[in-house]
């Protein structure tokens, strides 16, 4: 092969081997050093460096070949020095041929190196740096052809090195709003849950009943396979799914007595007035208005304020009723005392199918069933009914006879 | 005759003179390795290394700044290298790059053991 072929066979191979090194976006030092180190391979330079400007008018080394790295930490370019580079637009310089103020300063320190070249790295009409070369091994001066060479490559590895950082900018700025996103997400949390409390204030026989609904339906989300966003979305709605009572008369909420059907006629208005005051909030979670508006809506259509019937009730909505039903029947009322555990399994196996979702009971008996047999770690449930709720050492065999009942059972309507 | 193998690059030591073999793709990966070898045996006290290519079919842009990389350190440690069994479009690459003024070429191994157990010899260029 004649030499001057097998030079360009060469050449183009390193180039090749470039375009591809520049593009890996994974180590950066790794990217420039590789890159140079092809840069030097393709013209059997004996020595060199990368250094990149960072902050301020400083230049810091990224990659050395043949240097001591201690020789080439800093540098610093004033602006008139970098304007000066940018308006010569020189491909390259000559170190101890060159009338560039930033080279005079760091002449005889790069020349003592064995430094002879100095080649801007212009991107998009600004300095990102220099690739500093050494001489040939061949002891031969740089030819037009090494030039174009020279240019082509460092102009390969300006751009690279820009496209990493574009990409570590990119990446962090992503990383910030992540996390900003996820302080927004605990405040709404937090501000969630103060309106919860504040809901159940209103309420002084039900106090903490939004956040145990809001936790119940957590729980039966995830025993159900939901995913994380969904999970916080319907513990959301089950804080919020009452905040429709603000705006019923608190005589009537707290009434000791059983109310009339007037009165009863008012209660029922929360749900919608729930949805209303939901509706106009941006959420970061789905459908946490329909939540509050049918989660006092029934399977067989005789809930409200729609009378939905079974398909026609978001699931959401159905696990929030399931949580409402199981805590008010599992916490004291002013004209009741809370009703047993076996009574509540009795209420839920004869309802699933017409009030209850027989899915939905199977998914909230199932984690019961896990926290009372030490399956699982979690005491929630078990800490939120109190002690010795669930002590019974028939409270396991219930669950589960629930549990095979609504399996085998079409709809999981189960006759009492 | 003492024979260590690394994950690719094999080497052993004939007295004071460490001989390396490259593998059959002078590249990035295998270059390392290589400059990892000739360390290590400068580091032990060779005073001379033979780079054997005799299975080396190619060598890229970073396997010659690499192959230059040890020439340097090996000039920093008063150490000789003598490149061995390089095939003809090789040898025309290091000729053409100027490594050649710099490392001596032979014709295999025991040519180039030969050469650096003669000191007064001068080491052959093919």
């Amino acid at each position: 092969m004649a030499p001057s072929t097998q030079k360009l066979v060469h050449t183009f191979g390193a180039l090749a081997d470039l375009g591809q090194e520049v593009a890996n976006t994974g180590d950066f030092s790794e990217m420039v050093r590789t890159s140079m180190h092809l840069l030097l391979g393709t013209l059997a330079l004996r020595r060199g460096a990368v250094v990149e400007c960072q902050g301020e008018r400083t230049l810091s080394c990224v990659a050395v070949w043949g240097l001591e790295e201690t020789l080439l930490t800093k540098f610093e370019i004033p602006e008139a020095e970098e304007l000066e580079i940018l308006e010569a637009a020189a491909p390259a310089l000559l170190v101890g041929n060159n009338d560039s103020g930033f080279l005079r300063r760091y002449e005889s320190l790069l020349s003592g190196h064995g430094i002879e070249l100095l080649v801007p790295m212009i991107v998009q009409g600004k300095l990102n740096g220099f690739v500093f070369l050494g001489g040939k091994a061949s002891g031969e001066e740089f030819s037009s052809e090494d030039f174009e060479t020279i240019k082509a490559m460092v102009r390969h590895i300006g751009v690279g090195i820009h496209t990493h950082r574009l990409i570590e900018q990119v990446a962090q700025r992503a990383e910030e709003n992540r996390r900003l996103y996820e302080e927004l997400r605990a405040i709404y949390r937090a501000t969630v849950k103060a309106f919860a409390a504040a809901i159940d204030i209103k309420d002084k026989y039900t106090q903490g009943h939004s956040e145990r609904v809001g936790r119940y339906s957590e729980i039966v989300a995830r025993e159900l396979g939901w995913g994380e966003d969904e999970v916080e979305g319907i513990q959301i709605a089950g804080y919020l799914h009452d905040v429709g009572k603000l705006v019923v008369d608190r005589n009537i909420i707290n009434a000791p007595y059983q109310i009339d059907a007037k009165q009863s006629s008012e209660l029922n208005r929360h749900p919608l007035a729930g949805y209303e005051i939901l509706l106009p909030i941006n959420h970061p979670y789905a459908d946490i208005p329909l939540m509050a508006k049918y989660h006092h809506e029934r399977l067989d259509g005789r809930g409200y304020p729609d009378g939905l019937m079974d398909e026609q009730i978001p699931l959401g909505a159905k696990i929030v009723s399931l949580a409402d039903s199981f805590d008010a029947m599992t916490t004291d009322r002013p004209y009741r005392r809370r009703r047993s555990f076996e009574d509540v399994v009795r209420d839920l196996r004869q309802n699933s199918g017409t009030q209850f979702d027989g899915k939905v009971v199977v998914a909230f008996a199932r984690a019961i069933l896990k926290e009372v047999i030490g399956e699982t770690k979690e005491r929630r449930i078990i800490k939120m009914l109190g002690k010795g709720y669930l002590d019974g050492d028939q409270v396991p065999t219930l669950l589960k006879d629930l549990i095979a009942d609504l399996e085998n059972t079409p709809r999981g309507a189960v006759a009492g | 005759m003492d024979i260590s193998s690394g994950a690719l690059i094999k080497s052993h030591c004939v007295g004071t003179i460490a001989v390396v073999y490259a593998s059959d793709y002078l590249n990035k990966l295998t270059g390392e390795k290589i400059e990892r070898e000739c360390r290590r045996q400068l580091d032990s006290g060779c005073r001379a290394l033979v780079i054997d290519f005799a299975d080396t079919q190619l060598v890229n842009s970073i396997g010659i700044s690499i192959l230059l990389g040890i020439i340097d350190i090996a000039e920093k440690n008063g150490a000789k290298v003598i490149f061995a069994d390089v095939n003809n479009q090789t040898v025309e690459l290091f000729q053409m790059l100027g490594l050649t003024r710099h490392v001596a070429l032979a014709k295999n191994e025991q040519e180039a053991l030969s050469d650096l157990t003669h000191p007064d010899a001068t080491p052959t260029i093919h």
